[in-house]
């Protein structure tokens, strides 16, 4: 059995038998609180300039943002996106009840289909759970409300966030996460990705290039519903 | 990987004559360091999070026993498959029992070094199995049939027209006259070519970063989203990870993400880090309907309680590599496996042998580099000593080395007669060289002076001096 041989080297090479019951429970302790270790001062500011690091960072990620005042405006914003980049007025969407509650008849040239993406599809927009100021990174838990191939196999990726869901770190959105989509099952979601910028490559001569496999732009339209995050 | 690291001296020869690797070394040697240094400069804490990252990673293997098993009850508890596996054909056996069990024709790959420390891309074919590479770096190896000379810059060594001449070569269905513009018309071109490939693949391989004792997860980093389509598009997710790999919990893989991007590539957080903990859950409308584990041993085990088991903190993030003079002047197939560079030097003796890699740890300068950038803190050079003794215990070191070390030895020993003579030796050279300044060539010395001239000895020795001073009441 490998495992058995596997672990009985390992306890070979640490000069014990399997771990003595006291101290495995010191670990099961550790595993259940989970410590935060040192959390880098950039991100612990207030919260008006949280958001703007946020938006600061995802732009220096060749990310681009475009804040809205209100959910109301988020159709009229992802149509002058596309109109912008030269894109046609359709998409796949996550069928996340915060993206089906918005107005898109207010924009009737848009079509949308909800559900995951196909390869063919050039624009998808996806539910942003949460957004880390630190590094400008967008978290997005896969499930059935928000599929994973929604980040990935678009040429354009649009992620609709709000700017409440905006933490300083990453111990804090999985704090979000932790408290909202594990209990349920007990598990963390199949899938969490946390996307920086788009897809990029430097493998050719080490110079960068953008839109490797994924999504060539990515583009996050931030609802500003948090008084206190305006600037 | 069959390796040629017993044949160092001679890869190396080849590599500093090889004009296109040089061509492609020079190009690319300053720029790693450089972001890594703005990176670094732009987080105050990176020092304090470095010493963070070592704690981690030491009450890790500490503990290893214990996360993996509880790994692996985690992996199985959200509906994943572990396979333990001691050794590279365990690992090879298990993977190929899979892709056959649900008839896989082709399979997709993200980067990953354990398949190249496993051969797995020739197994699988062996099989009659497809294995498609995806990281843009690897598909040109695999296109040209070359195994990748760093650990995450595969292509490190190609220059564009090497990327041209490649796809012209493999891509017979496109007009053979087309022109590539810029290197993105490369990439563009690798990216439709690929996306095929990702629709009809039946079994994903990825990598793993880290693997999460707290919650069964494996996480993989990447930049360019390969890694991301290889493990949600296809039926089945296959990960390799070794056992090092083990994390406790997310808190401490997040501090150790702080660190590796900032080390490898200089950005602060890669474009895609991605967590998967098992297979698609039922609501779920993508996403793989398997998702398995390959735990992977193959000598690592041995290096706990030993002194190379602080390798076992590596994260890969290749910063040793990035700033290593030696690397950068031979490239990284010269060190003949699957890790090139310090790294290289350390963990290949661990792994294949030190009668077959012994020469790694010879081809250092120890000048230190390596472990001042290293973001888990581990004494290379001083492992690099380690293997160097052992070479030297078990008699691996040529006959001419041995006895140099072995009169060296007898001096050492007697430090009035090892000063008599050092003293004899520089007033002899110096008197011979004071018309020139400097000897072109020595007897014994001809691989030292081969590359360099050596001064010729100004007025007394250390010793001699020192002890000058120490009377003159000076030092």
């Amino acid at each position: 059995m490998s495992r058995e041989a596997m672990l009985g080297a390992i306890r070979r090479g640490l000069r014990r038998g399997p771990l003595p019951e006291d101290q495995a429970m010191a670990l099961r302790a550790r595993l259940a609180a989970h410590p935060r270790h040192l959390i880098p001062a950039r991100s612990r500011v207030p919260r008006p300039e949280q958001v703007a690091l946020f938006v600061r960072n995802v732009e220096t990620e060749f990310g681009t943002v475009a804040r809205v005042a209100d959910a109301q405006e988020v159709p009229g914003a992802v149509a002058e996106y596309l109109a912008a980049q030269n894109l046609p007025p359709a998409f796949a969407m996550a069928p996340h009840p915060e993206l089906q509650a918005l107005p898109w008849e207010s924009r009737p040239l848009l079509t949308r289909r909800e559900g995951r993406a196909e390869a063919t599809d050039l624009v998808t927009v996806q539910h942003g759970y949460a957004g880390i100021a630190e590094t400008g990174t967008l978290m997005l838990p896969g499930g059935p409300q928000r599929p994973t191939t929604l980040n990935l196999l678009s040429e354009s990726a649009i992620v609709v966030l709000r700017a409440s869901r905006v933490v300083g770190a990453y111990e804090e959105a999985f704090d979000l996460l932790r408290a909202e989509l594990v209990p349920a099952t007990g598990l963390l979601p199949r899938n969490v990705m946390l996307v920086t910028g788009p897809s990029r490559s430097a493998d050719i001569e080490s110079s960068l290039e953008l839109g490797a496999h994924g999504p060539r732009r990515l583009h996050v339209v931030l609802i500003d519903d948090e008084l206190s995050a305006r600037a | 990987m069959l390796a040629t690291s017993p044949a160092f001296k001679e890869n190396a020869a080849h590599a500093m004559a090889d004009a296109g690797l040089q061509k492609a070394l020079a190009r690319t040697r300053p720029q790693f360091p450089a972001k890594r240094a703005a990176a670094v400069a732009n987080l105050p804490e990176f020092e304090q999070l470095r010493e963070i990252g070592k704690q981690i990673k030491n009450h890790t293997l500490a503990n290893l026993d214990f996360y993996l098993e509880t790994f692996a009850a985690n992996v199985e508890r959200a509906g994943g498959q572990l396979h333990w596996c001691s050794t590279a054909d365990d690992a090879r056996a298990a993977v190929l029992a899979i892709c056959e069990r649900v008839g896989a024709r082709t399979v997709t790959k993200g980067k990953s070094m354990i398949s190249e420390e496993l051969g797995l891309n020739q197994h699988l074919e062996l099989h009659g199995i497809t294995p498609v590479e995806t990281d843009l770096g690897e598909y040109i190896l695999q296109l040209r049939h070359e195994p990748p000379s760093h650990i995450i810059a595969p292509a490190f060594h190609l220059n564009r027209e090497d990327w041209e001449e490649s796809f012209r070569k493999s891509h017979t269905d496109l007009p053979a006259d087309r022109v590539f513009h810029e290197r993105r018309d490369i990439l563009t071109e690798a990216r439709s070519r690929l996306r095929e490939k990702f629709l009809a693949a039946d079994v994903g391989i990825t990598g793993a970063n880290f693997l999460i004792a707290e919650t069964g997860t494996s996480v993989i980093v990447t930049n360019e989203g390969n890694g991301d389509l290889t493990q949600t598009l296809p039926r089945v997710h296959i990960v390799l990870a070794s056992i090092e790999k083990a994390v406790p919990t997310l808190e401490d893989t997040v501090s150790l993400l702080r660190l590796l991007a900032r080390s490898a590539t200089g950005q602060d957080f890669s474009v895609y880090t991605t967590f998967s903990t098992g297979p698609r859950r039922a609501e779920d409308v993508d996403g793989p309907a398997e998702y398995h584990v390959i735990l992977l041993d193959n000598g690592r085990s041995a290096m706990v309680g030993t002194e190379f088991q602080d390798m076992l903190r590596c994260i890969r993030c290749a910063a040793c590599i990035n700033h290593c003079p030696v690397y950068a002047t031979v490239g990284g197939h010269s060190y003949g496996w699957v890790y090139p560079g310090p790294m290289g030097s350390v963990l290949t003796p661990a792994l294949i042998g030190v009668d077959q890699a012994g020469q790694l740890p010879n081809a250092s300068t120890f000048c230190g580099k390596c472990e001042s950038v290293c973001p888990m803190k581990i004494p290379l050079p001083n492992m690099m000593r380690h293997w160097r003794e052992k070479e030297f215990e078990r008699h691996l070191s040529p006959a001419g080395m041995r006895r140099g070390l072995a009169v060296w030895g007898w001096f050492a020993r007697r430090p009035a007669i090892y000063r008599l003579a050092t003293r004899a030796a520089m007033w002899t050279l110096g008197a011979l060289g004071r018309r020139r300044g400097k000897f072109s060539s020595l007897p014994l010395a001809g691989g030292w002076t081969e590359g360099r001239d050596l001064p010729a000895p100004e007025g007394e020795t250390f010793f001699a001096r020192y002890a000058r001073e120490q009377r003159a009441g000076r030092a």
